[in-house]
């Protein structure tokens, strides 16, 4: 009973109770049929969600303003060039790998510089930049769609111990994301700059080099989503990353991480992510259009954000 | 004496924030014609009172009455000519002085109202302040600050439809200099005169002495005194607030200060002293609030420690005085607040050691006398004195040798002020120096050396036996007298 | 004196920097400098400006309105298939969705949650509201819509024609009358504004209604531009109108707004893209080059901002 009162009381609780509850539903509608090829497609769509998601909650950690939108330009360059430079070569595959990361670093660093030198709120700054970004895609790719080398496409295409391999990168990720946030000082450091930024400068945190690691962080992890989501689907496409901008968010929001700043958690983009592909194979299932998905989307995210707000000047 | 004759009487009125009573069975009125001058020390109940009265708070127990009538409510209030003049300014910097003078009055509706406005405005600003040289039509971030203090004043005594009643002044002249203080003063006079009634709110006594009729006096959510002014004068007006004038010599000087300077600045901002510290030292920041003190602080603060690059060894702690601005982290626990000014110490492989985070919280617990069962509780569960103390320990915890104090004693009650003395002198005698910016006299006393800012900058330096409260009175106000 | 540097240099700078593009593409084109040519140039200008007061309005009680176009190709959507046929439908559905828009500030408001979220979350929801009513591109503008949208009143186009209209209406609402003045008000001090007796609450859902009405007006706009609509016609219309606002002199915080500079920023950055395309840049380049021009201008913005004098909060 404590302990259960315990569990209720975390914010991340309800995103896997909505998820666990979207999954029973649509298992019901089918009948138990699908029960596995559900289960195993839910897996490896959310982990895509996951790693974006991550990025995305550290730069929400960060305050009131702070968030990145080139997210999807980032997905969808590094894994443009990441296959072109490939080239279907396994041994490539390293070398990809770096490159994408490369691509987050140098887009995380711009990024941090436009809201730094040049003062342009984060939303305008990285919208921009995501402009920028998207155009250098359209220009590399020239409409080719490069394969991507063989290991590397049955890598992400298949499972371990039954568990989808990009689920198993997830969380590998989410693990060394949620020992950086909840043991590590940096955690620390980002959680009191975005409770309250001049306390946090004011307190010798180094405020500026601890904004800039985490845009870098987050585009970093955006595009290492790319560099996997290409290699899952066969191909780089120019619209891959799109769907991410909202979906990033959303995760967040719903997870139960405060949208205002300064308090976030790992396991509530995993419910998140979870809750969110369920729900769109759930209206799938039975048979809505694109409209109606949408609109569900949308209603969900305003109404997790405002069970989780409260009413205005009862904060203090 | 009767009741309907007040226009405003609060009657055994209460207000609790947390465990603080704010006002503790407060009876309270302002008649026509009268001006009533409400002293206090801090944290008396001034600011509360005034909130109650103009509508913004409305009481746990207890009732209002305007004019007679009960109700509360910032619209009630105004509706029966309650005018506020608050101490951080409330005009909206992006409009202009006609358009805030709109905001302020529902009542000037319809065509051609910023012409209506701009004329209303400029007849009362040339009444209050003769030779303003104010434009109605800038926009009011334009102004300087003791311009839009003028503006905000002059557009509360204005009539629009009907007239202003009572006006509550709370530090209409924290920002003005002695002759544009002296013309509102005279206004205030004037308006009292011609049957309309203030409440006057001021730190400077001679203000309240020479404009009041009566002269209310706070203590901890109380009304001690209720007199007619002239039965004061500034000794017992400052023994009625109770605080006892000391006149006893400072008991400052331990003469633990070494010639070793830690800190050594040129003359800037237009200062004629150069700044400087030594190992040991208590040095005060003394002047009027607001005349580049906290500027400094941060400043000094800024040089020492890196925007951009964690650094282990930290040379300059900073405690703030506006805890919620600069100080306290509200989402986080108490121990957690104090832990985060020194994590690298208190971490193994770039991960917090929670044990060891734990025995330090506890350390500093006993030390520094947290009053609290647990310190994980939130932060926002301390009084504000303990809050206070976290905040201190956070600096004296870390390795700083200088340690930056923004007025932070505002608001603390007695008992932790003391404690807090004693662990000061106690570090700056092993060494480490404070610099101390504080806007209470006798903590500036405390000191070892004070340098007094005025306009910005640095206009005297005190030591030894020249810190004292007339030679730091000359200095924050010389010139500013004539 | 002060008083008129300062008022008039946020509408200076966006007039300028529109005269030197303006300058620019007469240079590259010279028949451009027509009517014909003018009105080509400035074709689609006259719903960005919409749009981009609509922003604007939020803006000035800061906030920011992520779901501006999905919410223009909503209406848009609304207005080519209802419209023509069933104008009641129309009108009550676009009333309706103004009404959402009121709620919305008032939802914000009440419950202090940021804007942002919830109109990212508003733009899936007209977004699929869009996709419902109109599934595949098509609809039809009503004949009276249509041909206001293509009159050719003398001497000047009815783009600009109409851009000025919108301004000087807006400034009107915005900057001369008390509702503009409470409206920015609560964006520069909304305690004060609560202070002085006013209901900040009634007052951002009277903002978000304007927002939403201009924004209607915008998509009704574009269909008699386009003469049929899809679902996605509009999404580029939340950046430019943003991107309009602070070209224009805006700002994000502190309700410092002025609708006559958004007009112009609107009309530049229409200006923009066809002079992106006199330049020859190839269409790979098309959506860089336009983050690369916010770029600047902010850029810009900020060195401009130094050097005048005061502005010194921090």
């Amino acid at each position: 009973m404590n302990r259960l009162s315990l569990l209720s009381r975390k914010p991340w609780t309800w995103s896997f109770v909505a998820a666990l509850a979207t999954w029973i539903v649509t298992i019901l509608f089918t009948g138990g049929a699908s029960t596995a090829s559900l289960t195993q497609a839910t897996l490896t769509f959310a982990a895509f969600s996951v790693i974006v998601g991550l990025g995305q909650m550290l730069v929400i950690t960060l305050g009131p303003g702070n968030v990145d939108l080139s997210v999807p330009a980032t997905i969808t360059l590094s894994g443009t060039v990441a296959l072109k430079l490939m080239d279907g070569q396994d041994g490539m595959i390293l070398a990809g790998l770096a490159v994408s990361i490369a691509i987050g670093l140098a887009i995380g660093i711009v990024n941090y510089a436009m809201i730094k030198f040049l003062r342009i709120p984060p939303i305008i700054a990285t919208l921009s930049m995501s402009f920028l970004v998207q155009s250098t895609a359209i220009w590399y790719n020239r409409g080719l769609r490069v394969k991507p080398p063989e290991e590397l496409a049955s890598f992400t295409t298949s499972s371990t111990f039954g568990v989808p391999n990009t689920a198993l990168v997830a969380l590998l990720l989410s693990l060394a994301v949620w020992w950086l946030l909840d043991r590590a000082i940096f955690g620390r450091w980002i959680s009191a700059i975005g409770q309250n930024a001049f306390s946090a400068r004011m307190a010798g945190i180094a405020v500026d080099g601890c904004r800039l690691a985490t845009y870098v962080l987050c585009a970093v992890l955006a595009s290492v989503c790319g560099y996997l989501l290409a290699s899952f689907s066969g191909g780089a496409a120019l619209n891959m990353g799109a769907e991410y901008l909202l979906m990033s968010i959303a995760v967040v929001v719903i997870g139960g991480s405060a949208v205002a700043g300064g308090n976030s958690n790992v396991p509530g983009i995993w419910g998140a992510s979870l809750f969110m592909f369920l729900v769109v194979s759930m209206l799938n299932t039975y048979g809505f259009g694109a409209g109606v998905r949408l609109i569900m989307t949308g209603l969900i995210i305003i109404c997790v954000i405002v069970a989780a707000s409260r009413p205005a000047g009862s904060a203090r | 004496m009767s009741e309907t004759e007040a226009v405003v009487s609060i009657r055994q009125v209460r207000v609790e924030f947390g465990a603080v009573k704010a006002l503790d069975g407060v009876d309270f009125e302002v008649r026509p014609g009268e001006a009533v001058g409400l002293v206090g020390h801090n944290g008396a109940g001034k600011s509360t009172i005034v909130n109650v009265i103009n509508g913004g708070l409305s009481p746990h127990q207890g009732e209002i009455l305007y004019e007679g009538e009960p109700g509360g409510g910032i619209s009630r209030a105004r509706a029966h000519g309650v005018r506020c003049v608050f101490q951080e300014l409330s005009l909206c910097p992006n409009l202009t002085v006609v358009e805030n003078t709109r905001l302020m009055h529902a009542g000037l509706k319809g065509f051609g109202w910023r012409k209506r406005a701009a004329t209303l405005i400029r007849a009362r600003m040339d009444e209050v302040f003769p030779g303003h040289g104010i434009d109605p039509l800038a926009t009011v971030g334009s102004l300087s600050i003791a311009e839009r203090q003028m503006v905000e004043i002059a557009i509360n005594f204005l009539t629009v439809t009907e007239d202003p009643k009572l006006v509550i002044l709370d530090e209409p002249t924290s920002s003005l200099d002695a002759s544009l203080a002296e013309q509102l003063m005279t206004y205030v006079r004037r308006f009292v005169r011609e049957g309309g009634s203030v409440l006057l709110i001021s730190h400077i006594l001679g203000e309240i002495l020479s404009t009041s009729s009566r002269i209310v006096v706070m203590k901890d959510g109380r009304v001690v005194t209720s007199r007619p002014a002239g039965e004061f004068s500034v000794k017992t007006l400052v023994e009625a607030m109770g605080s006892v004038v000391k006149e006893t010599a400072r008991t400052a000087s331990s003469g633990t200060a070494s010639a070793e300077k830690v800190i050594a600045l040129v003359p800037q901002g237009g200062s004629a002293t150069p700044f400087h510290a030594a190992r040991g030292e208590i040095i005060g920041l003394a002047g009027l609030g607001g005349h580049g003190q906290t500027r400094m602080l941060l400043d000094l603060f800024a040089e020492s420690s890196s925007k951009w690059f964690p650094t282990a060894a930290k040379r300059m702690a900073f405690v703030a005085g506006d805890r919620a601005l600069n100080g306290t982290f509200s989402q986080w626990s108490i121990l957690r607040n104090l832990s985060i000014g020194n994590l690298p110490q208190l971490a193994r492989l770039a991960a917090v050691h929670t044990a060891r985070e734990t025995a330090h919280g506890e350390d500093w617990k006993a030390r520094m006398g947290i009053r609290t069962p647990d310190m994980n509780n939130p932060i926002l569960s301390l009084s504000g004195g303990n809050q206070q103390k976290v905040l201190f320990a956070r600096a004296l915890a870390s390795d700083a040798t200088i340690v930056l104090m923004d007025d932070p004693m505002r608001g603390v009650d007695i008992g932790t002020k003391q404690e807090v003395y004693a662990t000061l002198r106690r570090e700056a005698s092993a060494g480490r120096t404070f610099i101390w910016y504080s806007t209470e006299m006798d903590e500036v006393r405390l000191c070892d050396r004070v340098y007094v800012f005025r306009d910005g900058a640095i206009v005297a330096e005190l030591s030894g036996d020249a810190v004292s409260e007339e030679n730091i009175l000359a200095a924050s106000f010389s010139g500013e007298a004539a | 004196m002060r008083k008129t540097v300062s008022g008039l240099l946020p509408i200076l700078i966006p007039a300028v920097s529109l005269a030197v593009l303006l300058a620019a593409v007469f240079y590259m084109q010279p028949r451009a400098m027509s009517y014909t040519g003018l009105n080509l140039l400035f074709n689609l200008a006259v719903p960005i400006a919409l749009a981009t007061i609509a922003q604007m309005i939020i803006m000035a009680v800061n906030d920011l309105d992520l779901s501006i176009g999905t919410f223009v190709s909503f209406a848009a959507c609304v207005t080519a298939v209802y419209m023509p046929n069933q104008p009641l439908v129309a009108i009550l559905i676009l009333a309706g969705a103004v009404g959402i828009y009121a709620l919305l500030g008032i939802v914000i408001t009440l419950r202090d949650l940021p804007s942002i979220v919830v109109t990212l979350g508003m733009s899936f929801v007209w977004g699929g509201l869009a996709v419902l009513i109109l599934p595949a591109p098509g609809g039809q503008a009503p004949v009276w819509l249509r041909a206001l949208m293509v009159s050719k009143p003398p001497l000047v186009p009815m783009a600009i024609v109409a851009s000025v209209v919108i301004a000087v209406l807006a400034h009107l609402l915005i900057m001369r009358s008390t509702f503009g003045v409470l409206l920015r008000g609560v964006g520069g001090n909304s305690r004060s504004v609560a202070r002085a007796g006013w209901s900040v609450l009634a007052l951002k859902g009277a903002a978000y209604a304007t927002a939403g009405i201009f924004a209607v007006l915008s998509g009704m706009a574009l269909v008699g531009l386009t003469t049929s609509a899809d679902a996605n016609i509009a999404l580029r219309y939340t950046l430019l109108s943003i991107a309009g606002v602070i070209l224009g002199g805006g700002e994000f915080v502190g309700g410092k707004v002025s609708p006559i500079g958004a007009v112009i920023g609107a009309l530049t950055l229409t200006l923009a893209g066809s002079f992106l395309s006199f330049l020859r840049i190839s269409p790979d380049w098309q959506i860089g080059a336009q983050g690369g021009i916010l770029i600047i201008v902010l850029a810009l913005r900020l060195v401009i901002n130094r050097r005048s004098p005061q502005e010194k909060t921090s």
